[in-house]
């Protein structure tokens, strides 16, 4: 008999907490990030005989959300959290609803107070599925240990299937104890749930046929791209090297199209390049992949590429005519829809337009070279720091995560991507303490890989615990803090919209991170002398284990290109900021 | 498919600001006229699923006209939601979309766009009063073919059913004749013909 079979017909008895072990295990669960408590502490000592899951014991349970997701983001795995009931789920909700936000395969078991206690403001009682209902893809409170098996396993498809997303599964303390049978994961399957990912042909004759016209197009992809796996992103450098294509990514798609390329163009939006952005608005043709037409993208939607024939590839139907009307839509996995596309493309006879003039055009956006900015002998200037960590890094295939804030930005616009799932940072929700534990999670993941995460001072702060988190599990992150004293990005935007009154952005306080580092058993590093920068990060990728680099940074730069709020793709602020760019309607804009 | 709204063909190239016809594509839909659409939503009955959909319409800003729920087929655990809702063709479309992407719907239908649908509603109304009053009340409801339910000498209870335009035009005319209070199901709809959905 086959294994699978063996499963299959195996309905062993044993203890709920027992079932979701076993269920973690037959899901090929192999690291989990958790935090225990009472309400799941059964599961907890089912655990303890559980050597084949790893446990990250973090220290704080936004730290495990975040960390599962930095797993899941640079494995396409799906990530795991284990919490306890009340203020462990609660906690959850910041890394649900990031996850949520940027499509992210993630399970979260969280502990419940006994059934006959729910209902009663229990201790550390919370009505866990009623406050994850809208920032879950899905959710669960499980009241019948025979049920548990099915529905963890069903949890895990829906998690990592059609858009992805963060599962939550409630599992009440006398669940975890009763005795139930275990089901296998063959022949779970929720018949409402069918998301669709064959894409319809005529749909991508109908593409292909857009493209044979074409004079200016442009592929304008996201991070629908990485969650579709590798395949998608080989579909998409093949179907760009058949058609010669320029490509431009969200801040979700950098890596699924190579940095390096020729005809790359650099991340579109709000921080985008120039060349993105003019490009953008414009083309001809814009065939949109796995991504969502994101306010940060489009800047003001009544401007957006006006000219444009617009395809829109997206797993999700809803996502289809949200923001932006499109001419031809394509329900599927973005990778099946770029492999049929390419061949699709090739199939067609005759010869396509020639792209050079626009490839010139766009050479000529190019060479405004927008991402320049004034050297300095004295000061560090912020994208020296993350050209000087590239170059120094780039060998190392090394995985990035970021905080949110300027600091985010330059680093999508400084540091270049060649592969997918090595870029993690919050994007749809912006949470400001998501690297820590990202790079905790990633460096699970890939124990000998350079794992960085490029971060404020302001952003580390809110999750700084997990330090200890990186040092107890010998995880050698790198901590790279572009320390500025300033919340760069409200700063950036009170001095855009607010004239010069920088209310509560400034921190008149600071830990000193070397000796933060050193009382938290990692290792401090700080720079101020940009002619030193080099050899303070050589001597942190070389350190051994985790690292908090203080890099002092120019205090009032400010994060340019920038399509200021309200305005359109071909009115971005290359220069300096004078203080007009920003209309009435624009002010009230995020 | 094609936005219909005539998008401007390609032209040439053009930097800085538009001076030209503005786009086709407008976030702003407020030149889309509002409709009212009745929904058959059909769902796995699994605790919550009514919250997950209210909650849906709530946090995405859509509108409920009203809404009415039951079991419609045990064996299979599957209820019938109705809602009535407003929006233009836009948001009707997303509304269609966000429901479906909810785990436990199986399935939308547009009753009202299938220009097949039946609507009808279910109103308990109280009305009390005494002498010509009251007649003319028993005689109104006769014409609409309502039911009394109950009765005191000074009251009486009518059911009606109907479309829902005929119950509020039921209960107009019993607001002269006393009525004290009502109480309604909401919309319940099917479509026409043999075929399901």
């Amino acid at each position: 008999m086959t294994v699978k079979a063996k499963q299959k017909t195996e309905t062993r008895l044993m203890t709920g907490a027992e079932i979701v072990i076993s269920a973690l295990r037959e899901q090929g669960v192999e690291v989990m990030f958790g935090y225990p408590g009472g309400a799941v502490l059964p599961i907890y000592d089912a655990l303890f005989a559980a050597d084949d899951i790893r446990h990250i014991l973090v220290r704080h349970e936004q730290g495990a959300g975040h960390a599962a997701e930095g797993y899941a983001r640079s494995t396409g795995k799906c990530g795991v959290a284990l919490v306890t009931s009340g203020p462990g789920a609660t906690n959850m909700v910041t890394p649900i609803t990031d996850a949520m936000m940027d499509s992210i395969p993630m399970v979260v078991i969280s502990g419940q107070v006994p059934t006959h206690l729910i209902g009663t403001d229990a201790f550390q009682e919370a009505d866990t599925t009623g406050i994850t209902r809208s920032c879950a893809k899905h959710n669960y409170l499980v009241t019948d240990v025979d049920q548990l098996a099915r529905t963890i396993h069903e949890a895990f498809h829906i998690a990592t299937s059609g858009r992805p997303g963060p599962v939550v599964i409630d599992i009440p303390k006398d669940v975890q104890f009763a005795t139930g049978t275990y089901v296998g994961k063959d022949g779970v399957h929720k018949p409402t749930y069918a998301p669709r990912t064959e894409p319809q042909p005529e749909a991508i004759e109908a593409v292909a046929e857009l493209i044979a016209m074409a004079r200016r197009p442009i592929f304008y992809t996201g991070g629908g791209v990485i969650n579709s796996g590798t395949k998608a992103s080989e579909a998409l450098r093949k179907l760009q090297a058949e058609t010669g294509i320029p490509v431009t990514s969200t801040l979700m798609g950098l890596g699924a199209f190579p940095a390096s390329h020729k005809d790359w163009l650099g991340m579109v939006g709000m921080h985008g390049s120039y060349e993105a952005n003019n490009a953008m608005h414009d083309c001809d043709l814009m065939i949109c992949v796995g991504a969502r037409f994101d306010d940060r993208v489009t800047g003001r939607v009544d401007a957006f590429s006006p000219n444009s024939k617009k395809v829109h590839i997206d797993i999700d139907p809803s996502s289809i005519n949200k923001i932006v009307r499109v001419d031809v839509p394509i329900v599927a996995d973005c990778g099946i829809a770029l492999e049929a596309l390419l061949a699709a493309v090739k199939h067609r006879k005759g010869k396509r337009p020639d792209l050079k003039p626009w490839k010139a055009e766009i050479d000529a956006w190019r060479a405004r070279n927008c991402f320049a900015y004034e050297r300095s002998d004295t000061i560090i200037k912020p994208q020296f720091a993350i050209e000087r960590l590239y170059e120094l890094t780039r060998d190392r295939d090394p995985f990035i995560t970021t905080e949110v804030g300027q600091h985010q930005m330059w680093a999508a616009q400084f540091f270049h991507f060649d592969a997918p799932n090595h870029w993690m940072t919050s994007g749809g929700l912006g949470t400001m303490g998501y690297g820590l534990p990202a790079a905790v999670g990633v460096q699970c993941a890939h124990p000998d890989a350079l794992v960085i995460d490029i971060a404020g001072e302001a952003s580390i702060q809110m999750m700084m615990q997990e330090l200890s988190t990186a040092v107890q599990f010998c995880l050698p992150v790198k901590v790279f803090i572009l320390n500025n004293e300033w919340m760069g990005m409200v700063r950036q935007w009170q001095e855009l919209l607010h004239g010069e009154r920088y209310s509560h952005s400034y921190s008149q306080s600071l830990p000193d991170f070397v000796k933060l580092a050193e009382a938290m058993g990692a290792h401090g590093i700080r720079c101020e002398d940009p002619t030193q920068l080099d050899e303070k990060i050589i001597e942190m990728i070389e350190h051994p284990g985790p690292v908090l680099f203080d890099c002092r940074i120019e205090k009032d730069g400010n994060c340019l290109p920038m399509i200021p709020s309200g305005s359109a793709h071909n009115e971005m602020i290359l220069g300096q900021i004078t203080g007009n760019e920003i209309d009435e309607a624009g002010r009230k804009l995020v | 498919m094609s936005d219909g709204s005539g998008a401007p063909a390609p032209t040439a190239p053009q930097n800085g600001p538009q001076s030209g016809p503005k786009s086709a594509y407008f976030l702003n839909h407020a030149d889309e006229e509002v409709e009212r659409r009745t929904l058959a939503v059909l769902v796995d009955n699994e605790p919550g699923v009514l919250a997950r959909v209210v909650g849906l319409f709530s946090g995405r800003g859509y509108n409920i006209d009203s809404l009415t729920v039951a079991e419609v087929d045990a064996s299979s655990h599957q209820s019938r939601i109705t809602i009535v809702t407003q929006g233009t063709p836009h948001i009707l479309e997303q509304i269609e979309a966000h429901l479906m992407r909810l785990v436990p719907v199986g399935e939308v239908v547009d009753i009202t766009k299938s220009k097949r649908g039946i609507e009808r509603e279910l109103a308990l109304v109280k009305v009390a009063g005494t002498g010509e009053k009251r007649v003319e009340a028993l005689r109104i409801a006769q014409i609409f073919r309502a039911n009394v339910i109950d009765t005191t000498n000074e009251s009486f209870i009518f059911e009606l059913t109907g479309a829902s335009d005929k119950i509020s035009q039921f209960v107009d005319l019993m607001t002269p004749l006393g009525l004290v209070e009502v109480s309604r199901t909401g919309v319940l709809s099917i479509k026409r013909g043999k075929e399901k959905g």
